[in-house]
């Protein structure tokens, strides 16, 4: 079997009749992280949502391969249940439904088998104590007046629970100060390993200063104009994205 | 995946259907006659028969309610008002027959008896066939029983009040009831006596064109405590069947009574169903109620704080499916200084479901320095469903506090995608949301009747998508 995660050829979406990708190829292997990075109205948050398949959006042309497989017209659980995740720019609020009582539902719907509630609420704290987290989150409703930090590291949370082989990150570090920014860089390294990879969503450049990524997309009117390292990242920073339009 | 059409619906236990066997079932339709000859079948003093036969004057002369759901469809002379089943009252399980025994069995009722209640009453059809409570409690001096051997027992108690809490004119079902009314519970908790463990009765509606309109009376004395679960259900037939039921309750001086409620009948059932209680002095109600059942429901308690720092709080939760027109609501009467009511009522439709909200709040000139706080959410399952919220406040003096809040709302296809990119199903996010909204209402109810509320809703859900 190839190392290839994600493959995305020729990808093209519309967003209420209108293109918005006018034709993405994009490869992530495992091991590796990834970032996408433009201006707003680029297409960012287009492509995490077409990957899986949110019905908002029709694809009208390419293919998305996972692991091997067409995921193009898959639904978004069955998507989910193959191994990606998204963390969401702004995560909905679900009332009466605490967080641990979402995630023991969530993990047994991804892995299909019953999920052992001491064991699982062990491990619920040891990545709150990790991501500083108030521990008394756990019981509140999902998202229910938790501040923008609050549900951003909650998304970090579920992802490392749910332990997907792709994740998916779309603008996770907007908003957050200096100090969350980190709490989320490390979050993704503890998620990180050989047999994952990670594609981090963004339009600007703060993350990356806490963490090391391989490859940056400059994605630019529907299209990927450019592909880099690190350094492109940096080049973006000091220079804006006017050279690219 | 389970897709079925809200029709198809399994609802398993409640739909079993015993044979429309009885002892005596009276004619169809309303006159004097039937009046008289339910009064004698039921060994009624001769007061009682003469209250029925007011009872019946005034419910011939009242009009039908000109608001609410239309009801034209009622025929009372399709409608038989006595069914006796085919036993007597026992106090215990074995001597009530099979058939009427498996029905409570599945019903969970002699099980949840053993485990978590005081004292239980089971009506069939018109009757209570079964009626116990723990020894304890009778040696304390608390009356728990069928309503015709109170009647019998403690006449003076049961004519003090009998049909004051809730008098005969208030509307037409009302004195339907009093003209027919037959079984329910009795319950009378001496003063400073605090009954720690629930009192539950279940009604349970098996003959087909028939009415069951049992009489729930409470007197919970000065400084006492109680917590009663009431929980009704009937098996679905083609014809319509009515319940109208009454409920008095009386929470003296310093008293607490909490009064739970999980409706469950058959889809062709007419729930014009009265429920009321008179609060005295510090004294404090607790209403929590849940309503699934029922093809038109128009279901209102009502607290009157007549005493000084009179309390009440009303939680309830109403679900609609097709076909179902619930009209549900809450009603308060501040008639005191001091008093607070606390509201907290929610309801699901779908599949064209109508769910409304109708209530009363009314702070009378005398009851200065009184609080009142409203807060109704509508949850509407799709397009096709209906939600209305109709409140009227009726506030008579500036020296209060008072809110209400309403908010209706959908489910959003961005929470959906949500909860499916963490792996759920369309219906399993769905249902988790519906599940959430109702879970506040749920930790109020007692933990079987919360499992059987959850139950309810994944039973109603499974006909919503598809």
């Amino acid at each position: 079997m190839s190392n290839n995660l994600l493959e995305i050829k020729n990808l093209h979406v519309n967003a209420e009749e209108k293109e918005i990708l006018k034709g993405i190829n994009l490869n992530i292997n495992n091991g590796e992280i990834h970032v996408i990075m433009g201006p707003n109205g680029s297409g960012k948050t287009t492509t995490a949502n077409a990957i899986l398949n949110n019905p908002a959006y029709t694809k009208t042309n390419g293919n998305i391969i996972f692991n091997g497989e067409d995921i193009s017209n898959l639904k978004t659980d069955e998507i989910a249940r193959k191994g990606v995740f998204m963390s969401f720019q702004l995560p909905e609020e679900i009332p009466g439904v605490s967080v641990t009582n979402f995630l023991k539902y969530a993990k047994n719907k991804i892995t299909g088998e019953p999920v052992k509630i001491f064991q699982f609420k062990d491990e619920l704290k040891k990545y709150m104590e990790e991501l500083n987290m108030n521990p008394k989150n756990m019981e509140r409703s999902l998202n229910v007046g938790f501040s923008g930090g609050e549900k951003k590291k909650n998304e970090i949370l579920q992802m490392l629970v749910l332990n997907p082989k792709l994740a998916i990150l779309d603008e996770t570090d907007s908003g957050l100060d200096v100090d969350a920014i980190k709490i989320v860089s490390k979050g993704i390294e503890m998620f990180k390993n050989e047999n994952n990879a990670v594609l981090i969503i963004t339009h600007n450049t703060k993350i990356l200063h806490s963490l090391k990524v391989d490859y940056v997309h400059v994605l630019v009117n529907g299209k990927i104009v450019k592909t880099g390292t690190q350094e492109l990242a940096k080049e973006i920073e000091e220079n804006g994205y006017a050279q690219y339009k | 995946m389970k897709k079925t059409n809200l029709d198809e619906i399994n609802r398993n236990i409640y739909d079993i259907k015993n044979k429309d066997e009885y002892d005596f079932k009276i004619k169809k339709g309303l006159t004097p006659e039937i009046i008289e000859e339910i009064s004698k079948q039921k060994n009624d003093p001769e007061w009682m028969k003469e209250f029925r036969l007011k009872a019946l004057d005034v419910y011939n002369k009242l009009e039908l309610p000109t608001w609410g759901p239309d009801i034209s469809e009622l025929n009372m002379d399709e409608i038989a008002t006595y069914v006796r089943p085919k036993t007597g009252l026992s106090n215990s399980w074995e001597d009530v027959p099979e058939d009427i025994k498996n029905t409570f069995d599945k019903l969970g009722i002699p099980e949840a008896e053993k485990t978590s209640l005081a004292g239980v009453g089971a009506q069939y059809d018109s009757e209570v066939v079964y009626h116990s409570m723990k020894e304890d409690l009778i040696k304390q001096g608390v009356i728990y029983t069928d309503m015709e051997t109170a009647v019998r027992e403690y006449p003076e108690l049961v004519k003090e009040h009998f049909m004051k809490c809730v008098p005969v004119h208030d509307h037409k079902f009302v004195a339907l009831h009093g003209a027919v009314w037959s079984g329910g519970s009795f319950v009378y908790v001496p003063k400073g006596i605090k009954v720690d463990i629930p009192l539950q009765s279940y009604f349970r509606l098996n003959s087909p064109e028939s009415g069951q309109f049992e009489h729930t009376l409470i007197i919970v004395d000065e400084g006492a405590s109680l917590h009663f679960i009431e929980g009704c259900s009937a098996p679905k037939y083609n014809k319509v069947n009515l319940h109208a039921g009454c409920v008095e309750l009386y929470v003296k001086d310093n008293a607490y009574l909490r009064y739970s409620t999980i409706e469950n009948w058959s889809k062709n059932m007419l729930n014009l169903n009265t429920k009321k209680a008179i609060v005295g002095k510090n004294a404090k109600m607790d209403w929590v109620s849940g309503s699934f059942g029922s093809k038109i429901s128009m279901l209102y308690p009502m607290s009157i704080l007549n005493g000084e720092g009179a309390k009440t709080e009303y939680t309830g939760i109403s679900f609609a499916g097709g076909g179902q027109n619930l009209d549900n609501g809450f009603k308060v009467v501040h008639n005191a200084k001091n008093t607070s009511s606390v509201v907290n009522a929610k309801s699901i439709s779908k599949n064209g479901g109508k769910c409304t909200y109708r209530s009363l709040v009314r702070i009378n000139e005398n009851a200065k320095n009184s609080k009142s706080s409203v807060s109704c959410e509508s949850l509407m399952l799709d397009d096709i469903s209906i939600s209305d919220t109709i409140p009227t406040n009726d506030i008579r003096t500036d020296e209060v506090e008072f809110s209400h809040e309403a908010k209706i709302g959908k489910i959003s296809d961005k929470t959906i995608f949500y909860l499916m990119s963490r792996g759920l199903s369309e219906e399993d996010a769905k249902a988790m949301i519906v599940r959430g909204f109702a879970n506040p209402i749920a930790k109020e109810l007692p933990v079987e009747y919360a499992v059987e509320m959850n139950n309810l809703i994944n039973l109603e859900l499974e006909g919503a998508i598809g």
